[in-house]
């Protein structure tokens, strides 16, 4: 009386397939690099690639549409602000501040984080409780929140927002380094080091540093994109960037009471997160599956 | 080593929980003092230095931030949470039924985050490589890369002004239809993430022995699915629940910003802003233990679930 469809238990795929898989893969990653590529581009030549200050008020000029549309002219690409901004000026600067927050960030979050991890793993002990305290710290109290604690006691400016995203991400890196490092001090190649009389600092960097790198890089990868939304959603609640500095998250913000009148205000800034987000996830898990396929429950 | 009860490792975490949440507000007594000045919010141009000088006496806001941290230390003790500067009214009151509002929203989230994000993973598990696959995997990584406040300013514009179906904005019961929007902008992110880690821990478990002994014993196909692949699938899925609490409430307050939620994450920006030191302390006080809270839960319940951990000390 069973007459239930089974399904196949070719769960283990075939080679070919997973061939297929493959290639589909590196297909994709041809677009990420492009955006990926050009992201940089526009954020570090952005004065080049545009005639127009992102920052220069013409009222007359206010609220043209993109050169596509009937009432567009070839002289604003994507159109201009309520302010009569240049929004493709804007979005090259506003790629401009993305990049140097990602730039600082990634980096200084990832160090102090695996830092803090070898530490705290390899020491165990008080320093590991006391460290992992702050860790759990870093848990309870969201970014948003401490953000706007941050903004509203020194102000609204780029600093401060590389300082809360960094005080808020470094412990992801903590957590995981940590774990690894507890696996790897009991292995043979741990030991052996230890025994021959190698210093603790040997150990860390020259033993177990090379076995974390490929986590550390692949969540690095990740936190790309969050810390790209992190920064947009804080200068779009009016907390990041200081004030008529072009970011995208301010471009979405102060354009967002125009919407009815003129969609490509916030659609363009829009997009360009959504799209840099997109390739920093795709290309992080792409690495992920290539590095380091028991890290897929990072997210 | 003797393993620990249940219960004595739940007290150890709930002391540990405690001292993290007193951490944080304690910071953000400390930083919020520094520099903040209530005074500039409630005295007008004409007021004279005395009265200034009045109104700061009252809150004790002359005292060296030494002493006000012992007496907001004992006043906590108590459980005497003060007034409210800018309003009069009790902290407490005023907090209460603003994390009434974003529990409501964010459960209900959550819910839709499991609801929508866990089926979907098992189906494109289950049709690995077929189109069912590449749309499911497609919308999460859309999820994943989409900023939620930009999806909620296009959920307004299509689903409020243009179409005139949903409310723009502004609070309401948990049927009402204020709840829809806000609830499934700040869900899309979690359930991207629950869909995605169903599918994997579905395709791992689907390749184990285990299951196969499930199929050679001759049990229906849905019986392997839903009695052996799910549960051991949704371990993976329990553990990072804690985590995307905490992303749901960090998100909320984006959310309640751009669909005016009267939640408590809008409250303690404004309460910030305009230094009413008693709700900030109380607002963030109340999040972060629920954060913590949270946390806990999912990790003991987790013990429970998984026989495993349960057997060892871990």
């Amino acid at each position: 009386m069973s007459t239930e469809k089974t399904t196949p238990v070719d769960w283990v795929l075939e080679p070919r397939k997973r061939r297929q898989i493959r290639w589909r893969r590196m297909l994709l990653l041809v677009p990420a690099i492009l955006i990926l590529g050009a992201f940089l581009i526009a954020g570090i030549f952005a004065p080049l690639l545009t005639p127009y200050d992102p920052r220069e008020i013409v009222l007359l000029d206010r609220l043209q549409p993109p050169a596509w549309d009937t009432a567009g002219s070839w002289d604003h690409v994507l159109g201009t602000d309520q302010l009569g901004r240049d929004i493709l000026a804007r979005i090259f600067y506003g790629a401009r501040v993305s990049l140097i927050v990602v730039a600082v960030t990634v980096p200084a979050s990832a160090g102090l984080g695996t830092l803090v991890g070898l530490l705290a793993g390899w020491r165990l002990g008080l320093t590991d409780k006391l460290l992992m305290r702050f860790v759990d710290l870093q848990l309870a109290l969201p970014a948003i929140l401490f953000a706007i604690l941050i903004a509203s006691v020194f102000g609204a400016s780029l600093r401060n927002v590389i300082i809360v995203i960094v005080v808020w991400s470094w412990a992801g890196y903590a957590r995981l380094t940590r774990g690894d490092v507890l696996s790897l001090r009991e292995q043979e190649f741990v030991v052996a080091a230890r025994s021959m009389g190698a210093s603790d600092t040997r150990i860390l960097l020259r033993h177990l540093l090379p076995n974390l790198l490929n986590m550390i890089v692949i969540l690095a990868t990740l936190e790309v994109a969050g810390v790209i939304l992190i920064e947009a959603a804080l200068s779009f609640l009016g907390i990041g960037v200081a004030a008529g500095t072009p970011s995208w998250g301010a471009m979405i913000s102060e354009g967002r009471n125009f919407m009815k009148l003129a969609w490509w205000l916030i659609w363009m800034p829009g997009i360009a997160i959504f799209l840099v987000s997109l390739t920093g996830n795709l290309m992080g898990d792409w690495l992920r599956d290539a590095l380091d396929p028991r890290l897929r429950n990072l997210q | 080593m003797a393993r620990s009860s249940f219960w004595a490792i739940l007290v150890g975490r709930l002391l540990q929980g405690i001292l993290v949440v007193f951490t944080v507000v304690t910071i953000v007594f400390v930083v919020s003092r520094v520099v903040g000045d209530p005074i500039r919010y409630l005295a007008s141009d004409e007021s004279t230095a005395e009265e200034i000088e009045a109104l700061q006496d009252l809150f004790g806001l002359n005292d060296p931030l030494y002493e006000q941290y012992a007496d907001f230390v004992w006043d906590l003790a108590r459980l005497e949470m003060g007034n409210s500067f800018l309003t009069g009214r009790s902290a407490v009151d005023e907090v209460r039924s603003r994390s009434v509002k974003t529990l409501q929203l964010g459960f209900a989230a959550l819910l839709f985050s499991l609801v929508l994000g866990v089926p979907l993973g098992v189906i494109a598990a289950l049709r690995r490589g077929t189109p069912i696959d590449w749309f499911a995997r497609f919308l999460a990584v859309i999820g994943q890369a989409t900023p939620n406040f930009f999806l909620g300013l296009l959920a307004i514009f299509f689903f409020a002004v243009k179409l005139g179906w949903l409310p723009t904005g502004g609070g309401g019961g948990v049927f009402s239809t204020n709840m829809i929007m806000p609830v499934v902008v700040l869900g899309m992110l979690t359930s991207a993430g629950v869909m995605r880690l169903t599918r994997s821990a579905m395709i791992d478990v689907m390749g184990t022995d285990f299951i196969r002994t499930a199929r050679a014993k001759g049990l229906r196909e849905r019986t392997v699915i839903r009695r052996h692949a799910l549960r051991h699938a949704l371990l993976p899925v329990a553990t990072i629940l804690g985590i995307q609490l905490g992303r749901l409430i960090a998100g909320s307050v984006i959310v309640e910003t751009v669909f005016a939620w009267p939640g408590v994450g809008r409250l303690t920006i404004s309460a910030i802003q305009g230094s009413d030191y008693p709700v900030v302390q109380l607002s963030i006080m109340v999040i972060a233990s629920t954060i913590v809270l949270a946390n806990i839960v999912v990790d003991l319940s987790y013990r429970l679930i998984d026989p495993r951990i349960r057997a060892g000390n871990a």
